[in-house]
């Protein structure tokens, strides 16, 4: 039985939220553990964050390139064995280009960069992510993106919509244009879950507005441990 | 290769006509190159001379007034390196150095607006990594037009697109800065930015290229044909020959002459180089920025111990066909240049080739004295690279006050304008500043920022100061401020210069951290009328006297001259940068109320100083009179007790007052907090709200007695004026706002402005 979980942090040439990743998952209790793109290994990690940034430049699309990366090839098979995946802004942009997650991010409605406080609610408390979370709870963690506008056909949407497989909702103001305000989904399993804003911004009063990004990172490492 | 000019082919012919004068070279410039050399320069170096003697590189018309800062600097045991390399270096204790740099991009931006902003950043980011620091905050200072004016949209649009663009791609937080709004800027917007950057006092690095066999690597981008001549035909010209009036097409000839960034490319750049200096793989470092790679190569071999051998054909190109002049001119971005001893070049292209960067070797140090360059084997330049780098030509410029205007402006002061009586039309006033663009929220601009990414980020703007925490091991921070006000410089360079350094400390010391050192960006018109001479002359002696008094020396900076249209000079406009340091986070200070109940106190002394200040502008767009007055020994006492009240745990809140005087600190620091407040003033109540004095705060306490006694142990007055509470701000026996419509009112402006 493990003593600490290692949650594996990947670094694509441009990420840029991988250091604040770690650090969450490090004040969750947890051993991060430093992915490279170029490496075709997860070197056994419990669970795997997708950081926010610009990887490969978001060149051609935004997580268009990074999902042909070596590690991108270890995590999507990992996580049909129920590796615990998780996508923060480009890492959900990843997601949805490697077929993790339906759906696709583009343009903010508004076309600039948003940065702000975003207010949310936690609808599925019911994946590997956000267990530590109450049900419907209101969380304030940081937004910032350029392409964070969640858009896929109505079938999908109607689907996540039915299964409950909606995860985060923006409230008070839409910051992107997203369809149905949807902040991050989940896949059926409940192993992967990729959401736009940042909660690993959000774990410290000092440097966050919050600590609601927290319980992200401790439901995840906590029942790792457990097990 | 037989249309290159050649060393062998300039000697033989003396006599060829040179286009020295396109160039931007004097005659009396051309002819000292020529004595120089011993003969005629070839293409490629004159076009090195003209690019390094040219006003952007040389400082040539600014050097006179800028050794004040390097030969008087005050008591200072902080300053690791001074004035002249990349960027000062200062010692922030456990071990840690901070280098920080203040620059211009203000012709490139207004000329393409999101490139010009965007490698405005890129740039002043390469200088503070070439320190061998890593980069850890940005901040601007943004100038435009009139912000109705017709081509304000697409200046400031793009302007902040590009700042963010590149910022946010590179993963550095933007914590603050200002936007400004004023005709004068108008045809020459002033963009400026600031990049701090944090590292262990032993990973210093120095631009020089040091011991004869040493390789010369260039990392980073292929070189093209961008940027060509940008720091001679953009930075050191005005536009004259290109404003059309409209904007709307405006300077497209020089279009080319601005760069084009790719932070990506920066990013891995910036990756890549920190494990290089942290593996101790280079001797020496310096950035491509203006001038490219004639500036890399010059620079580096003049502060080495020889000289340099490049051979040009080894550069890997863009676009094949470029000549050697192109490619020794070309300003592509997000290019370094290594100085790698032979038996570690190996090691240094392994770690590029793992970071994805390009690293290719074009030269070595020689034991020779002269920069040679070669393009197939033939000899296009060899020249004493010190005369390339530090012997351009010094001018002292005629200066001359312009007594007639000055003395005019200087008469007509704010006194005949009629001040608001009633506490209704007090209340109106304060609605119309809060709303200004000159004074409204700034969240459309900042919001397009990300200042959260590093996870460092303690305060950020509007707070008045962005603080960031040095790293995860350390509860040390440092805190940074970014100001100037043309305006009060066009009434009294001198003073204003000073105003403008007195307000940045005060924002520093306001947020709880004790300032330690300055950067300076000087934005002026053409240094070829005395009096735009008179008024650089004034700023940097006023600055180099307020920097003894406070006791913060400059540790580098920019000029940037020839922001003018026509014979209408911008106001004369220094942007200081202070950086303080804080040595526990946890106890920064913001800006804003946060708790009900607590007494506000008022730090400072008030009196009729309205000429100048924001209310004139928006109430009157008048301009006339002398600025408030300096009051460097308060601003002293004044951060003494801010910085002990932070450290005693003692204040909640603590703003700066400063443009729109008491009633816009008031209204800010309700806004940020979302706690309203009730306040008295004394006397006439038009000069409590909106008077401009230097030199005073007001913080929030609920411990007013410990206050006072601090305050009264420093000499600086203080008075109990309100206290904290409520839905609205209000003056005792004048009027009252409720916060929503002050929200309203100051956050709608420049949406409806600039969508």
């Amino acid at each position: 039985m493990p003593t600490t979980s290692r949650v594996g942090v990947v670094t694509f040439p441009g990420s840029l939220d991988d250091r604040d990743a770690a650090r969450a998952v490090k004040a969750a209790g947890g051993e991060p553990v430093s992915l490279w793109h170029g490496d075709a290994t997860l070197q056994g990690v419990d669970a795997v964050v997708l950081p926010g940034g610009f990887s490969y430049g978001d060149y051609l699309r935004a997580g268009a390139i990074a999902r042909f990366s070596p590690v991108v090839a270890e995590i999507v098979a990992a996580a049909a064995d129920g590796l615990p995946v998780l996508g923060i802004c480009n890492g959900f942009q990843v997601l949805c280009e490697a077929g993790l997650l339906p759906g696709a991010l583009i343009r903010n409605a508004g076309l600039h960069f948003i940065c702000r406080d975003q207010r949310l609610r936690v609808e599925s408390t019911s994946t590997r992510w956000t267990s530590h979370y109450g049900d419907g709870a209101e969380i304030v963690i940081p937004v910032k993106h350029g392409e964070g506008r969640y858009v896929a056909d109505a079938a999908t949407i109607e689907e996540l919509e039915r299964e409950g497989r909606v995860a985060f909702r923006y409230l008070d103001g839409n910051p992107n244009g997203a369809l149905n305000d949807i902040a991050g989904i989940r896949n059926a399993a409940g192993n992967v879950v990729g959401l736009m804003p940042h909660p690993e911004h959000a774990i410290e009063l000092l440097t966050g507005p919050s600590l609601d990004g927290l319980p992200m990172f401790t439901s995840v490492v906590q029942a790792l441990v457990a097990a | 290769m037989t249309d290159v000019d050649t060393v062998e082919l300039a000697a033989a012919t003396p006599d060829q006509q040179q286009p020295y004068a396109e160039l931007g070279l004097k005659d009396d410039e051309y002819a000292r190159i020529r004595e120089i050399l011993g003969r005629r320069p070839t293409d490629s170096e004159l076009a090195m001379y003209s690019v390094m003697w040219s006003e952007h590189c040389s400082y040539k018309s600014s050097k006179v007034h800028l050794r004040q800062f390097a030969e008087n600097p005050p008591a200072s045991d902080a300053m690791l390196v001074g004035m002249g390399e990349n960027a000062g270096v200062v010692d922030v204790g456990d071990g840690l150095a901070v280098t920080f740099k203040v620059e211009s991009h203000n012709h490139p931006s207004y000329v393409e607006p999101y490139q010009g902003a965007a490698t405005g950043v890129g740039g002043i980011v390469r200088d503070i990594l070439t320190m061998g620091a890593r980069p850890i905050a940005v901040m601007d200072s943004l100038r435009f037009g009139d912000a109705d004016a017709p081509d304000t949209k697409r200046l400031l649009t793009g302007v902040v697109a590009g700042v963010g663009g590149y910022g946010n791609c590179l993963g550095l937080p933007n914590v603050g800065g200002e936007v400004g709004f004023d005709p004068t800027y108008g045809g020459n917007p002033l963009v400026n930015a600031l990049c701090v950057g944090v590292l262990p006092h032993e990973r210093l690095q120095l631009a020089q290229a040091k011991g004869a066999g040493n390789q010369v690597v260039l990392l980073g981008a292929l070189t093209g044909r961008d940027g060509i001549g940008g720091v001679s035909v953009l930075a050191s010209a005005t536009f004259d020959d290109s404003v059309d009036g409209s904007g709307k097409a405006a300077g497209p000839s020089k279009r080319p002459s601005v760069q084009v960034g790719d932070p990506f490319t920066e990013k891995i750049l910036i990756e890549c180089c920190l494990e290089l200096f942290d593996a101790g793989l280079v001797t020496g470092i310096q950035d491509l920025g203006g001038a490219g790679l004639s500036c890399a190569t010059s620079e580096t071999a003049s502060h080495g111990d020889g000289g340099m051998h490049v051979e040009l054909d080894k550069v890997p190109l863009r676009e094949a066909s470029m000549s050697p002049l192109e490619i020794l001119m070309s300003e592509s971005q997000e290019r370094m240049l290594a100085i790698v001893t032979p038996g570690d070049v190996e090691a240094v292209l392994e770690r590029c080739k793992k970071w994805g960067v390009l690293a290719t070797v074009i030269g070595e140090v020689t034991d020779g004295d002269h920069l040679v360059i070669t393009w197939h084997g033939e000899t296009v330049v060899d020249a004493p690279p010190g005369s390339l780098a530090d012997d351009g030509p010094v001018y002292h410029r005629p200066l001359a006050r312009p007594d007639d205007a000055q003395d005019a402006l200087v008469a007509d002061t704010s006194s005949r304008l009629p001040r608001p009586a009633s506490g209704a039309e007090l209340r109106d006033t304060m609605l119309k500043l809060v709303g200004s663009p000159e004074l409204c929220s700034r969240r459309w601009v900042t919001e397009q920022y990300d200042r959260y990414v590093i996870g460092g980020t303690v305060l950020a703007m509007p707070h008045d100061s962005g603080v960031v925490r040095l790293g995860d091991e350390t509860e040390r921070g440092i805190a940074l401020s970014l100001d100037g006000n043309g305006r009060f410089a066009r009434l009294d360079p001198h003073d204003g210069a000073q105003l403008a350094l007195s307000e940045a400390h005060r924002n520093v010391a306001c947020s709880g951290a004790r300032p330690l050192a300055v950067s300076d960006c000087l934005n002026f018109g053409s240094p070829e009328d005395p009096s735009v001479m008179w008024q650089f002359a004034e700023a940097t002696r006023g600055l180099a006297e307020g920097c003894r008094a406070l006791g913060t020396p400059v540790t580098g900076g920019n000029v940037s001259f020839y922001n003018q249209t026509g014979a209408t000079a911008i106001n004369p406009t220094p942007v200081i940068g202070v950086l303080g340091v804080i040595a526990d986070v946890a106890k920064r200070v913001p800006s804003g109320f946060t708790a009900a109940g607590q007494q506000i106190v008022l730090l400072g002394e008030t009196a009729d100083e309205l000429d100048g200040s924001a209310w004139a502008w928006v109430a009157h767009r008048h301009l006339g009179g002398r600025p408030p007055q300096v009051r460097l020994d308060a601003e002293r006492s004044l951060a003494a007790v801010l910085v002990a009240a932070a450290e005693g745990g003692l204040v909640s809140a603590a703003h700066d007052l400063s443009e729109g005087g008491l009633a816009q600190a008031l209204v800010e620091a309700c806004l940020l907090g979302g706690v309203g407040a009730t306040a008295t003033v004394a006397g006439d109540p038009f000069i409590a709200l909106f008077s401009e004095s230097a030199a005073r705060a007001i913080v929030a306490t609920d411990d007013v007695d410990a206050v006072l006694a601090l305050a009264a142990k420093h000499h600086v007055a203080a008075t109990v004026i309100g206290r904290t509470g409520g839905a609205s701000l209000s003056i005792d026996g004048q009027f009252e706002v409720g916060l929503d419509d002050l929200r309203a009112q100051s956050e709608g402006t420049l949406p409806a402005l600039f969508g």
